[in-house]
């Protein structure tokens, strides 16, 4: 096993010092390292983080491996800075078995680029009608833990309150994709003055708000945990708030697209900024930024979703929802919360790890640790060109953005799997 | 109005200027071409002036407004826009569609003059005459002009002329009239004089 | 001239009243024996129609014809789940037969932009989704200023299921930049609450057509589909017709010269009664024929010169 020695690196913005990785943990840390027969790679003007951990990636194999594969996806996310992803449930067919989840488990360990972890769906096919068999996800060998419909709402409110129940048996935790169906029938975007405009079906807020709303007090009531995907709302950042004041076990993630991004992209009608739930006001994005600093949103998930060409080259209604993420991720963190490291890593790794309950990642490079790591150079700045992508689609909102910072290597387990920007394999 | 639309060739020199018709002289031409008018239609009976925008419209109201004056007849005046049957249409910009406006008793059967300023390659009288054909069916049509500049390029001749001017293609002419310009006055433009 | 007529948001109120002027010019040629022009000959028109709307496309047919264009009729069946040929794809072939313009009815809002950006031709909206149809809207304008000879200054009461309506949204737009005041009606859940700050800051929404008739000048009365009451946008046809159908009564209200317009088809018994539609205050057939004249201007003035 090849052993690496990170010379003249800052871990978390601290004083430059040498990081030696070897057998699959950082084996010793300190200025003037010597290790023969290690490869050393320049970590000059380099930030280390632990390895980021994405909550919500849809990579969808099987089903529509044109548009990315767990390879693929699992390269994009190295290339990204991540060392461990949470795959989505809704493949096809469904990830409602344990046989399905299996696949994905194995092809993951086959890509070895990150650890593919996946998730599994909530209900039978996403239907919404009875419960997977969830047990025998979480006793596969894939060891699933997060449960979730996304794509579709878990709108039964008795269903998702025996989900919740039901998943304390095994520490699982339900990831709801909060949207109100009878709210957002025909919904193309962000119901307001855009919308209203544009003659596009709204999607609005309380559709999200009050599905958060009545979850949160459903995981009071049975005393267990839950996620929210995707909050994309000030006022559901209002109602987690209060949640969490009350002492409720609910963690949140927010996209790195609705912290950037506005409603005001639809006015070209390119469907490339059709997502769902859809981008928001300027005033939700202030108050998504204000929260994720405050932690009142736990994370920040790329909620990652590959499309072909031919399902976004098309009319606004019929085109999917969903854009790129993975490779954009840190940039976008980093451009709305400035260079605070131990703030990245903790919304970007550490709570992410932990809620996933993915016990080797989300650690801080230090003697012992499992070597799940990234190197960033903060001072880099790159226009992000789609075509250059390792995802195998190109649906990026940020095409020809020039975004902040660069992920120089990664490293999964002490084997490189990103060195000089470049997927080892 | 001059066609091709009387433009500056462009030079390094400052181009020369030359007055061709004063004001007296365009008052002159058009109680002549009146007269001619007379002559040539009995009286001008059963006749219809119809100008070519832009310049042909005020042309044709002075010369029914001599005629008027000599004879006591009032002749009818209208205005035919040809815009639309322009063959340059595809060379320029979007060109403004402008009023036609055919006299209460219509065409048909009358003798139609048209009038416009210059008579340069006759483009714009034959679009004049295509545009004819669709309003309606003279008897027949004749054509006054204030100046003929030569350079034709269809067979097509002007039955009263205000003044021939012999040009080369490098010059302009430029009809300026009181109704539009707030002056009357023809002038020679470019060339190497 | 702009090079697509995608939105009335495009049209200053110069773009605007151009349109109308040349559409007063090509009026005449209605009147005439031969109704026709030369001013398009050689130019290529598709009308590519992925709703069926025979008036809508016969009118922009007529028009092309009468600038003596030659025109292909381009009709896709089928709905959005059996969509078959994409629409990029449909934008290639039409590019590959040289259409110089693409006159498009589409169901999905925003089509003609995305069509816009495939093709080299100029691209006329003429009606996507529940966003704008500004062919309409320009006709309507040219007919309120026919008959009541004047834009500026106009009280427009546009009444009815504002929400999925394309015309109402056109109208908002070329009304309030042509200085005509506009006041929307209808029940509350088809007026979108933000319309005046999406649209026109000057338009105004009110719930009660009783109050509005007095003082308006012209009320467009905008088809309602029977099915929204299934959508509980209102209860039932009765109710709706009700309060916010334009009854001989209602109509007797309104001002000494004000108009009643309707862009068709319209719904007798529903959001109009006969009375109206057949009385001298209405200009529903006019508005028909002026259709195929503002046409015949916004297709002469996107292509009649090299505007490339």
């Amino acid at each position: 096993m090849t052993a690496y020695l990170i010379t003249n690196v800052s871990v978390l913005g601290a004083t430059p010092t040498d990081l030696l990785i070897r057998e699959g943990v950082v084996a010793e840390t300190g200025v003037g390292l010597t290790a023969p027969g290690a490869v050393t790679v320049d970590g000059t003007g380099l930030v280390a983080l632990p390895g980021l951990v994405d909550l919500h990636t849809h990579l969808r194999e099987p089903g529509r491996e044109d548009a990315e594969t767990v390879e693929t996806g699992s390269r994009a996310a190295a290339l990204g800075g991540y060392t461990a992803v949470c795959a989505m449930a809704n493949t096809s067919p469904v990830a409602d078995t344990a046989g399905v989840v299996e696949q994905v488990w194995r092809l993951g360990r086959e890509a070895g680029l990150v650890d593919v972890q996946p998730i599994g769906a909530v209900t039978v096919g996403l239907a919404g009608e009875r419960l997977a068999e969830l047990g025998a996800m979480a006793d596969s060998a894939a060891r699933v833990r997060i449960f979730s419909d996304d794509g579709h709402c878990v709108a039964d409110p008795r269903l998702m309150r025996r989900a919740l129940e039901y998943v304390k048996a095994f520490d699982g935790i339900v990831a709801q994709h909060a949207e109100e169906p009878r709210l957002t029938e025909g919904a193309q975007m962000h119901e307001g003055e855009i919308s209203t405009r544009l003659g596009l079906t709204g999607w609005p807020a309380v559709a999200e708000e009050a599905i958060i709303a009545r979850d949160v007090l459903l995981a009071e009531h049975v005393g267990s945990r839950l996620h929210i995907c995707h909050v994309s709302t000030a006022g559901s950042v209002d109602v987690l708030r209060q949640a969490k004041a009350r002492g409720v076990q609910v963690t949140a993630e927010v996209t790195p697209h609705h912290l950037l991004l506005t409603d005001e992209k639809a006015v070209t009608y390119d469907p490339v900024y059709k997502v769902n739930p859809p981008l928001r006001t300027a005033a939700d994005v202030a108050a998504l930024r204000t929260a994720l600093a405050e932690g009142v949103v736990d994370i920040v998930a790329t909620d990652h979703a590959p499309h072909a060409v031919e399902d976004k080259e098309c009319e606004w209604a019929y085109a999917r929802p969903g854009m790129l993420g993975l490779e954009t991720a840190l940039s976008i963190t980093l451009d709305v919360l400035g260079p605070r490291w131990d703030l990245i890593a903790e919304r970007m790794s550490r709570t992410p790890a932990r809620i996933a309950g993915l016990t080797e990642h989300g650690h801080d490079p230090a003697p012992g640790a499992p070597a799940n790591l990234t190197l960033v150079d903060p001072a880099a700045r790159r226009v992000i060109e789609p075509t250059e992508l390792a995802s195998r689609s190109r649906n990026t909102p940020y095409a020809r953005m020039t975004l902040p910072g660069r992920i120089v290597a990664t490293f999964l387990r002490g084997e490189a799997t990103v060195l000089d920007g470049k997927a080892v394999k | 109005m001059a066609y091709p639309p009387a433009a500056h060739s462009p030079t390094t020199r400052q181009p020369s200027v030359k007055v061709i018709l004063t004001s007296a002289d365009v008052q002159r031409v058009v109680d002549r071409i009146a007269h001619q008018i007379l002559e040539k239609t009995q009286g001008a009976r059963q006749t219809v002036l119809l100008g070519i925008p832009t310049r042909g419209v005020p042309l044709a109201r002075r010369l029914a407004a001599r005629i008027s004056a000599f004879e006591g007849v009032d002749v009818p005046v209208g205005v035919l826009d040809i815009t639309l049957y322009r063959d340059d249409l595809r060379q320029h910009g979007t060109r403004a569609v402008g009023p036609t406006d055919v006299p209460a008793g219509g065409i048909d059967g009358r003798r139609v003059v048209l009038v416009d300023d210059v008579l340069f390659s006759g483009r714009t009288v034959r679009a004049a005459l295509d545009a004819l054909n669709d309003v309606g069916r003279p008897a027949s049509v004749q054509l006054a002009v204030l100046v003929d500049r030569g350079h034709r390029e269809l067979p097509i001749r002007a039955d009263y002329v205000g003044k021939n001017i012999p040009t080369a293609l490098a010059e302009s002419v430029r009809v300026t009239l009181a109704e539009p310009d707030g002056v009357d006055e023809v002038r020679l433009y470019g060339g190497d004089r | 001239m702009i090079r697509h007529l995608l939105s009335c948001a495009d049209l200053d109120a110069g773009t605007a009243l151009e349109i109308l002027d040349t559409a007063a010019e090509m009026a005449t040629v209605a009147g005439r024996e031969v109704k026709k022009l030369p001013a398009l000959r050689g130019r290529t028109v598709v009308n590519l129609f992925y709703e069926d709307s025979t008036r809508t496309r016969i009118s922009f047919e007529a028009a092309a014809k009468r600038l003596s264009a030659d025109v292909i009729n381009f009709s896709v069946k089928g709905s959005s789940v059996a969509k078959g040929e994409s629409l990029k794809d449909t934008a290639l072939t039409l590019q590959a037969m040289g259409a110089d313009a693409v006159v498009v009815r589409h169901p999905a809002s925003g089509a003609p932009y995305q069509l816009a950006d495939w093709v080299d031709g100029s691209v006329v909206n003429a009606g996507d989704g529940t966003h704008e149809h500004p062919t309409q809207a320009l006709l309507d304008a040219y007919t309120m200023r026919s008959r009541l000879g004047r834009l500026a200054g106009l009280s427009v009461a546009v009444v009815g299921d504002v929400l999925h309506s394309r015309v109402a949204r056109s109208n908002v737009l070329l009304l309030s930049t042509l200085g005509a005041k506009v006041t929307l009606v209808g029940p509350p859940p088809l007026i979108p609450v933000d319309i005046a700050a999406a649209l026109a800051p000057g338009a105004a929404v009110c719930y009660d057509l009783d109050s509005v008739l007095p003082q308006s000048d012209v009320v467009m009365m905008l088809r309602v589909q029977r099915e929204r009451m299934n959508d509980s946008y209102f209860p039932s046809a009765r109710e709706y017709a009700r309060r916010y159908g334009l009854d001989g009564s209602r109509m007797r209200r309104l001002p000494e010269h004000a108009i009643v317009m309707h862009p068709g088809p319209m719904n007798r018994g529903m959001e109009i009664t006969s009375e109206v539609a057949d009385s001298p205050r209405s200009t529903i057939v006019e508005q028909v024929a002026n259709g195929v004249s503002v046409r015949m201007a916004v297709l002469y003035l996107l292509l009649g010169g090299n505007n490339r």
